[in-house]
Order: structure tokens, then C-alpha cells, then sequence
């Protein structure tokens, strides 16, 4: 039972991961309709860049974690205005196709400056877990999940009350009857892949704290797909759901299938859920089905 | 041997022909005769012998992903695993039954044709992203597959494959092989040329367009969607067959998401919906890390931290070649060849 809770609690660390991740990725579906495939790329971004700020420029790690927010939001800015403007109007699978372009242009990057070995962060908590109810939750956890659920509830009060998040929501709903309103389409655009970039670098820095930082974290970006589809793949209460619950059932698929298929489950237990919701709610939890007219 | 400067096509049958014009057929015989002769040439250098073996492999699962995702509009993430399902299928059933290669081949098209249209089911329902992601799920559970069905696949160590043999002759070297997969690639485009031009091509190519006044002009959209993914599949298995017994082992990283990405980006930077695209696109995607370990080859001698870095350098240069050429060359390079076909015939009066 112990050994249960305790990978329970980790499942819904990294759903809070998976949730943030997700929230970027729905808000570019959203308001640009690029399915971003370089979605796990920009957390690694953010990862190194945090880790290098505290390394070797021994930057304090609250500063070093502001520093790393404005670098991804610069990089979501430069991606948009470099690769994706030019796309605008082009066939969903050119599109695709570039994210992962750009997917495998960043891994290559990474690699090539960071070298591919596993990278720690200096212990910025401290190790003494904290304890509830008798159950010892380590404080980087703790951590995590606030940092999360604090920047889901902020994007959330963003998205309703400040005019930015409103035109975005505007541009989602309707692209021209938007623009006749007097939104700038293009800034909307910049801003969800800078948007999108910073929540990935916040998931990277904390999935970096408690992991280590190394150039698998990309996978990340694949594991997205099983939340925002359970989810629904325009909706971001969904996807933050979605999100919690891939991460618990990976948790779970752990502890009960892994005996069964000797390990290895983590990763494909997901992706059966996304089969089977596919099947039976192509449009998921919360997102809006399509109707198409000739 | 004179081209022609314009178009003199009277009807639709000319309009469809293979031989487009007497010199197409006299420069495409010249083609193969070459293809037939080049062997021979390089007969002593294995590694560009290996290099046209996987070359010519790669073509005949890339058209079956051209047919998918080119002509019928359905994007595939998950080619590459049915590439090994072919490939595992065939092993399997040589190992275990002791069956000829050939009919292992068959065996393996129509397998994989089959996992194929099981995934393909989902098709109907989705389109677009959502096919895109739920092929992505094929992949990933395949792979799994691959890794944890040992009685079948071998597991993580591989399994080990008898070369290809046809009537007690052995392809058993790059030089022999090369000529099974010469021999199978053009099979293999012919008759995706020919679907191409047919009843399910035109099928195909209405549902790519607008599949929903396909649907009302009488084109039964299940039926086809599935027809293209058993056809597309039974391309990836023959490839995949051809694979295995070349290699001889066979191990679950050669079929992974990276493949399937390769091959997409196969068919997109040759052109979506064009058959000799497909090989332009697969001999560049091909050669490409080829050309690269070319070029860095002699700098490392200098710079010795190009050994270390060649795998992400060459991750990175993929990608920026595919972002280069769909931001620059999005109808890939069947369009920049027909353009140069169509300066060269007007020349020197091109305006």
C-alpha cells in the first residue's frame, strides 16, 4: 500500500508536468491550428538553459529560473516569426512536418552544444521529505506540483480577464471574425509560441530537478499526445486533466502490468488509452466536434 | 531522339501513358540499362553497393507511403513499424516453417496489409491531426510489440535471418542482392503506377481532395480509406521482407519513430502524390547522412570533435533540411524537375 501511494504521488508529479506541457500545446492548436511536435524540444530547452544559468554562471536559482522563462519566450518568438509564419495557409502535413523539423533541428542543437550525458541539477531543496499523514513526499514534489498548479491557475485567470488572453480566445474561436475586430492574427501567434514555450521550460526545469537533465527528456513532447486527445485537443481544462490522468495511469500501469510484460509498460499504456479513446470519442473529454459543411 | 516543344495529346489515353513521348521511353530504357550496368562498374565497393540496395528497399516502402498519405490525404506516423512487421513476419516464417523466400515475401505483404488496415479502422472517423496522432500510437504500440513478443520477434537481441534465395540461387552479397531489389523496385513502381492511374487511384486522389463530395459522387470512403492502408501496408511488409533478408538480423531500433519520420519526409521533400518524386525524395533522404560523413570525414582530422558530434550534427541537418524545403520547396522536387523539364523544352524561346 505504501509502495502504491508513493508511486501514486510521483504519477501525479509528472502529470503536472504532462498537464503544463499540454497547456502549451493546446494553446497553439488553439489559436494557430499547428499540432506542435517539438513541444518536448522546448522543455529541453528550458531545462539546460536553467541548468547552465545555475552551473556554470552560479546564477541564484530563482533568478536563473526568470532568465530561462524570457529565453523561451524569446525562442517561442523566433520559431513563430522564422519557420511557422511562412507556413501559414500550407497543408496540415507540411506543417506537421516541420514541427518536426524543427523537433530534430533542436535535438540536434542540444546535442551538439550540451553533449548527450546525463546532467544534474545543484540540490536547490533540500532533501529532508516532508511528511503527511505519515507518508514522506519529497520536497522537490511538493515543489513541483505547486509550481504547476500556480502557473495553470494564472494562465487560466490570463485567458479570461486580460486582453491579450481574450483576443487569443477570439483568434481560437473565429480567425477572421477576429482580425475584423481589430486583433493582430500574427502577434496572437508569436505570443501562444512564446506562451507555449515558457510553460514548457517551467515543466523543464521542474522534471529536471527531480530527474536529472539529459536529451531523452524530449519524450515528453510524444506522452503530451495520449493527455491532450483524452482531453480534447482544444480544450485546456481538458488538457490539464488529461494531463494528471496519463500521468497516475502510467503510475499505476507501473506498479500492476510491468510484472506482468517485464517492464516497459510506462510507454505504451498511454498510447493504448489514446487508441481506445480515438475509437470511442475521437474528440475527447471536453473538446468540440467538428461539423463540416461543403 | 527529338522532345517534344508543347503538348500534342489528342486523348485521355495519351494523357495517362507511361511512355509519355518517344524519347521519355528511349532516356528510361537508357535509365535501366545503366541501373543494370552499374554493378558491375562499382562491383569491388560494398559500401555504394549498400548504399543502392537500401536505396532501392527504401523505394518501395516509401511509394506505399506515398499512396497513403500522397494520393488518399491519410498521414501515416507509423510506416516505419509496419516496415517491421513485415520484416518480422517474413524471418518468422522462414525460421519456423522453412518456407521459400518468395512465398515469405507474400506472406509478409499481406500481414502487414493486414495490421495495416486494422489501424487504418480509426481512419474513418479521424482525419488530419487526429490520424496523424493515432498512427502515431500504432507506432509506439508496435514497437513495444516488437520488443516484448520474444517467442515471435526475438526481443531486444534480434533475430537472424537466412539471406533471400529464389530456386537455390543465394542474394547473398550487395552485388547479388542488388539486382532482387532492382528487380523488385521497379515492380513496385510500376504497380503503384498503374494503381495510381486506375479506378483506386482516382478514388483515392477524390477522397484526398474533399472526401466528403467524394462521398456523394459514389465513392464508398471506408472501403478506400482501408484500401489504401492494406495497399500502403503491403508495400511497407515487401520492403520490410526485402530488409530482413538483406541484413540478416533483424533488431526493433530500425523500426522505430525516426523511420517513420524519415520516410515521411521521404515522399514530402520528392512531392505528396507523385510516383517519381518519391524516388528523388527517397535517393536524397538516403544519401543525405551518406553525404554528410563525406563532408566530415576529412575535417575531423582537424576538428576531431566532429566524430562525437556526428550523430546530432546529422539530427540537426535533417531537420533543417526539411524545414528548408518546405518553407522553400514545398512541392518538393518533382515540381523543381518538372519546371526544369519545362525551361528546357520551350529553350531557347522560353517566354
Amino acid at each position: 500500500m505504501e509502495q502504491v501511494v508513493q508511486s501514486l504521488i510521483s504519477g501525479i508529479v509528472v502529470g503536472s508536468i504532462y498537464a503544463l506541457v499540454a497547456l502549451g500545446f493546446v494553446l497553439i492548436y488553439k489559436s494557430t491550428a499547428v499540432i506542435n511536435f517539438a513541444q518536448g524540444e522546448l522543455l529541453m530547452f528550458g531545462a539546460y538553459i536553467c541548468l547552465t544559468l545555475v552551473t556554470t554562471l552560479k546564477l541564484p536559482f530563482l533568478v536563473a529560473f526568470v532568465v530561462t522563462l524570457l529565453a523561451a519566450a524569446l525562442l517561442g518568438f523566433l520559431l513563430e516569426r522564422l519557420f511557422l509564419r511562412p507556413m501559414i495557409g500550407e497543408p496540415i502535413i507540411s506543417v506537421i512536418m516541420l514541427t518536426i523539423g524543427l523537433a530534430s533541428l533542436m535535438q540536434g542543437f542540444i546535442h551538439v552544444t550540451w553533449g548527450s550525458d546525463t546532467m544534474v541539477f545543484p540540490a536547490i531543496f533540500s532533501p529532508e521529505p516532508l511528511r503527511f499523514a505519515g507518508i514522506a513526499i519529497s520536497q522537490v514534489y511538493v515543489y513541483s506540483v505547486l509550481a504547476a498548479v500556480i502557473c495553470l491557475v494564472l494562465f487560466n485567470l490570463y485567458f479570461r480577464f486580460s486582453s491579450s488572453g481574450i483576443a487569443m480566445r477570439a483568434v481560437a474561436n473565429d480567425q477572421q471574425a477576429a482580425q475584423a475586430m481589430g486583433i493582430s492574427i500574427s502577434k496572437i501567434f508569436a505570443i501562444a509560441w512564446a506562451i507555449a514555450a515558457i510553460v514548457a521550460g517551467i515543466g523543464g526545469i521542474l522534471i529536471g530537478n527531480i530527474n536529472g537533465v539529459n536529451t531523452s527528456l524530449s519524450a515528453f513532447g510524444l506522452k503530451v499526445f495520449p493527455a491532450v486527445i483524452l482531453g480534447g485537443l482544444d480544450s485546456i481544462p481538458g488538457a490539464i486533466l488529461g494531463g494528471f490522468i496519463i500521468g497516475v495511469l502510467e503510475a499505476l500501469s507501473g506498479i500492476y502490468l510491468d510484472p506482468v510484460f517485464e517492464g516497459g509498460t510506462k510507454e505504451v499504456v498511454p498510447f493504448i488509452v489514446l487508441v481506445i479513446i480515438l475509437m470511442i470519442k475521437p474528440y475527447g473529454l471536453f473538446g468540440t466536434e467538428e461539423i463540416e459543411k461543403i | 531522339m527529338a522532345i517534344k516543344c508543347g503538348v500534342f495529346k489528342t486523348t485521355y489515353e495519351d494523357d495517362e501513358a507511361i511512355w509519355q513521348t518517344k524519347a521519355s521511353k528511349f532516356w528510361i530504357t537508357v535509365l535501366i540499362v545503366s541501373l543494370i550496368i552499374f554493378p558491375f562498374v562499382f562491383q569491388d565497393s560494398k559500401y555504394l553497393l549498400h548504399i543502392a540496395d537500401s536505396v532501392l528497399i527504401a523505394i518501395i516502402a516509401a511509394l506505399g507511403l506515398n499512396i497513403l498519405t500522397g494520393f488518399t490525404g491519410q498521414i501515416s506516423l507509423g510506416h516505419g513499424a509496419f516496415i517491421g512487421v513485415g520484416a518480422y513476419a517474413s524471418g518468422y516464417f522462414m525460421n519456423q516453417f522453412g518456407l521459400p523466400f518468395l512465398s515469405c515475401l507474400l506472406i509478409a505483404g499481406f500481414i502487414t496489409a493486414f495490421v495495416g488496415m486494422i489501424f487504418g479502422i480509426p481512419s474513418l472517423r479521424l482525419k488530419g491531426l487526429y490520424l496523424a496522432i493515432a498512427t502515431l500510437a500504432a507506432q509506439v504500440i508496435l514497437e513495444f510489440v516488437f520488443i516484448r513478443w520474444r517467442v515471435v520477434t526475438g526481443g531486444s537481441q534480434g533475430l537472424l535471418v537466412a539471406p533471400a534465395s529464389i530456386g537455390g540461387f543465394a542474394f547473398d552479397s550487395e552485388f547479388k542482392f542488388y539486382f532482387l531489389a532492382l528487380a523488385f523496385a521497379i515492380l513496385a513502381i510500376l504497380v503503384a503506377k498503374n494503381i495510381v492511374r486506375m479506378k483506386p487511384g482516382r478514388a483515392f486522389m477524390a477522397i484526398r481532395d474533399r472526401y466528403i463530395s467524394a462521398e456523394i459522387i459514389g465513392v464508398p470512403l471506408f472501403q478506400y480509406k482501408l484500401l489504401a492502408f492494406g495497399i500502403s501496408s503491403f508495400f511497407a511488409g515487401v520492403s520490410g521482407s526485402l530488409w530482413a533478408h538483406y541484413i540478416g538480423i533483424i533488431t526493433p531500433e530500425h523500426f522505430n519513430v525516426v523511420v517513420s519520420i524519415q520516410y515521411l519526409s521521404m515522399i514530402i521533400i520528392g512531392g505528396l502524390g507523385s510516383i517519381f518524386g518519391t524516388i528523388l525524395g527517397t535517393i536524397f533522404i538516403v544519401l543525405l547522412p551518406e553525404i554528410l560523413r563525406a563532408i566530415s570525414g576529412p575535417l575531423s582530422s582537424s576538428y576531431p570533435i566532429l566524430i562525437d558530434i556526428f550523430n546530432a550534427l546529422r539530427e540537426g541537418v535533417f531537420g533543417l533540411v526539411i524545414i528548408m524545403f518546405l518553407i522553400f520547396e514545398p512541392d518538393g522536387l518533382a515540381h523543381r524537375w518538372r519546371m526544369i523539364k519545362n525551361y528546357w523544352k520551350l529553350w531557347p524561346f522560353s517566354y
